[in-house]
């Protein structure tokens, strides 16, 4: 490639975060470190029962046991778990009625974030939201129109005091505790998330969406999320993610579970645009959540679609637990990776009913300097009779001081299991990015076309205004001055 | 319109151009031929600014204006278009897409506003029809999965689309059958008004029968040798480059 174009593509992968913006809010922060007391503190704010308590201190001790994993393609940082406040929240009461309660300075947050809290802007009633602001849920919005279908979207914390039962019957049923070191710890300190329950043969009238955002200084983020669709139920759901720019990382180790009964339906989108540090790789966020569905039901769906631009380090492998015969579970992911960020993110489909399905569509981009791995499990159970697996990995690199590493891994224990794995790697290329030039494209709209057509097929997953939204973030992405 | 002067051109310190003059007057269509190798689609590549060419000496006026200077994308704007001989394939990026995209780009460049949603799509149809260009291939990803002729009538259609003040047609005709050549061409000279020009390279005269040209130049060693009028193409054909090659290095020899 010609030094112009080199030029260009490394100024692309250069291009400043727009979300770093912080905010001032009277904010109710708890001390540093991680003991007892501080998931007895979290716990006690909040106003848990004594059962949620125990698990969450049940969760503490298998945390302070577990070590560090080593497997990762990266070197892990050092994190200090006792320089972490675990529980930050507004100090006006955000528990609100209506909207005039909201804290301006948080609307504004909002806003800047293109957040839709407006009741009147949130597209026409097709999507409600719930924001997570540091630990607190701010602000459900839809709830009554919800209600009138039976339909929970509440904060989790709400869940815990309104709906104890569900709370109690699958928290924990996906993700154990022990899963993994950060489960663990999102188990114990876990401060708030979204909660989302639809009953038996209802589809969801809207998406659901929940934003969140990182504002404090040195806290973690760590909520959690629950979805439950009842036998014959459908909901589509849509998380978003972003963090003021800082220069100490910040951890967030979030865990989502999800639950579909006999033939229900659950689509799980997720737009992450944490900051991912600066050029030189300074601050950002470390992202190391576990998100698992569990097809629990024959003939049940759940597919995770997920874009992920942001964060320093992203650690994250949506899974699906094919529990049900016929059950059918999907991955469709687009990954972007610039300047220093690292991104080890795959999926794990284990299949243990009959004829079960599962699609893999993974679609990498590193730009820069920085690492992209995919890294897959598909897991053949013995009574996973005539299963099906494709999985499709493809590696786009931008410039040539980046990487793309792909690391599949096959476990089959029955031999009528069918699995199909392709993979590619390519460059942009010279000849494609003066093909659109020679027609007027300024190039860095060309790189833009060119990376969101080759996302095409992850991006048409995602419902239609978030797909426009996620385009735009791609192509903004890879923006930078040209020369 | 166009003006080349003793244009010098090089890729990887290889000389490839020696010297070249070319004169293009609006409403003009100039053929280009010449042996493989003998610089046509480099002397495209220059036009349009492709990096990997450097220009070493000499300069190149589109309406008087330096066109050496312009980036690849402000050439497309002032009206440059190159057909490419080998059109790349873009997977997932829509046709049209791409197309409304480029042609956005130049208006605005012209101080246009965008084109209506639905001027667009009345000019996608008129043009699809003037170019015979297959509405089906026009809604697919740009050029991905197409055969070698379809790409080609793409690059026609492009054409259409963009409205070019010069079009450059390297070798559009290889790879098309009879037919194909015929709607190509036809599709060209519907173009052709007297405010534009198209420089078309080819290897064979066949092309020349469709799209009548008002001059033929032989390009050989990087330099233009022969300049004729369409009765020089019959001639080449008739007696085969080889005819040039000998009494072009005939004469360098004295
Ligand atoms: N990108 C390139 N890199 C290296 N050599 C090239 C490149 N483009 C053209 N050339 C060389 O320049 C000469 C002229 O090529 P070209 O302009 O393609 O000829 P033509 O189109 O007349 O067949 C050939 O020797 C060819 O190998
Ligand atoms: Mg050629």
């Amino acid at each position: 490639m010609s030094t112009k174009d080199d030029e260009l593509l490394k100024e692309l992968a250069l291009e400043e975060y727009k979300y770093g913006f912080t905010t001032d809010i009277e904010m109710d922060i708890a001390p540093k470190g991680l003991s007892e007391d501080t998931v007895r503190l979290i716990s006690a704010k909040k106003n848990e029962p004594e059962w949620l308590l125990e698990w969450r201190l049940k969760a503490l001790r298998h945390f302070q046991q577990m070590q560090m994993p080593t497997w990762q393609n990266f070197e892990h940082p050092d994190v200090d778990f006792q320089d972490i406040s675990y529980y930050a929240a507004p100090k006006t009461k955000p528990k609100l009625d209506s909207m005039d309660e909201v804290d301006p300075e948080l609307l504004s947050t909002f806003a800047k974030l293109g957040i839709p809290l407006d009741e009147q802007k949130i597209l026409a009633g097709v999507v409600a939201v719930d924001a997570v602001f540091d630990s607190v849920s701010v602000k459900t919005t839809f709830r009554e129109k919800l209600k009138e279908q039976g339909v929970i979207f509440c904060s989790f914390g709400e869940a815990v005091q309104e709906h104890p039962e569900l709370v109690k019957q699958y928290l924990g049923s996906v993700v154990p505790q022990t899963d993994n070191i950060y489960a663990a710890l999102n188990s114990a300190v876990f401060s708030d998330g979204s909660f989302v329950y639809i009953p038996k043969g209802v589809r969801c009238p809207m998406e659901l969406s929940t934003y969140f955002r990182i504002n404090a200084e040195n806290t973690g983020q760590f909520e959690r999320t629950l979805i439950i669709a009842d036998e014959e139920a459908y909901v589509s759901y849509l998380e978003g993610c972003t963090a003021p720019m800082r220069d100490e990382n910040q951890l967030h180790a979030a865990v989502v579970e999800l639950i579909a009964l006999k033939d229900a339906e659950i689509k799980y989108s997720t737009v992450q645009n944490w900051y991912p540090g600066d050029k030189d790789g300074k601050g950002g966020i470390y992202n190391f959540v576990t998100k698992r569905g569990m097809c629990k039901g024959d003939n049940s769906k759940i597919s995770w679609t997920q874009v992920e631009t942001g964060s320093a380090i992203t650690w994250k492998y949506p899974g699906v637990i094919l529990k049900g015969d016929h059950s059918v579970g999907e991955f469709y992911s687009v990954a972007l990776t610039r300047n220093k960020q690292l991104a080890d993110t795959g999926t794990k489909m284990i299949h243990l009913g009959k004829n079960t399905r599962s699609k893999i569509v993974s679609k990498g981009i590193s730009a820069g300097l920085s690492h992209n791995s995919y890294r897959g499990l598909v897991k053949i159970g013995p009574g996973a009779e005539n299963s099906r697996n494709f999985t499709q990995c493809d590696s786009l690199l931008i410039g040539d001081r980046c990487g793309a590493h792909t690391f599949p891994y096959i476990e089959s224990r029955n031999k009528t299991a069918k699995l199909e794995h392709e993979a590619t790697t390519s460059k942009i290329g010279e000849d494609q990015l003066f093909y659109l030039t020679q027609r007027g494209i300024d190039p860095e709209k060309a790189v833009g076309l060119i990376v969101n057509g080759y996302a095409k097929e992850v991006l048409n997953q995602l419902p239609m205004e978030f797909a426009v939204e996620a385009q735009k973030l791609l192509a903004i992405s890879l923006e930078g001055s040209v020369g | 319109m166009l003006s080349i002067r003793n244009l010098h051109a090089s890729v990887e310190a290889k000389q490839i151009l020696k010297g070249l003059d070319l004169e293009v007057k609006a409403g003009e269509v100039h053929a280009i031929m010449g042996p493989n190798g003998s610089g046509k689609s480099t002397l495209g590549n220059v036009l349009a600014g492709r990096e990997a060419y450097e220009v070493t000496a000499g300069e190149v006026l589109l309406d008087g204006k330096d066109l050496l200077e312009l980036s690849p994308e402000d050439r497309a704007r002032e009206g440059v278009f190159l057909a490419f001989q080998y059109p790349v394939e873009i997977p997932g990026v829509s046709n049209i897409n791409f197309l409304k995209t480029a042609l956005n780009e130049v208006r605005a460049y012209k101080g246009l506003p965008p084109l209506e949603a639905k001027e667009f799509l009345n000019k996608v149809k008129e043009r699809q029809k003037l170019v015979e260009f297959d509405a089906k291939l026009a809604n697919r990803s740009l050029n991905e999965g197409f055969s070698g002729g379809e790409k080609k009538r793409n690059e026609i259609f492009q054409l259409a689309m963009l409205e070019p003040k010069l079009a450059i047609l390297d070798e559009t005709d290889s790879g098309l059958d009879i037919d194909a050549l015929r709607i190509v061409a036809r599709g060209v000279n519907q173009l052709r008004s007297k405010d534009n020009a198209f420089i078309v390279i080819t290897h064979y005269q066949r092309l020349l029968d469709y799209i009548v040209p008002d001059f033929v130049h032989v390009l050989y060693n990087g330099r233009i040798v022969r300049s004729g009028t369409k009765e020089l193409a019959l001639e080449l054909e008739e007696k085969g480059y080889d005819w040039i090659k000998e009494t072009v290095d005939a004469e360098g020899a004295v």
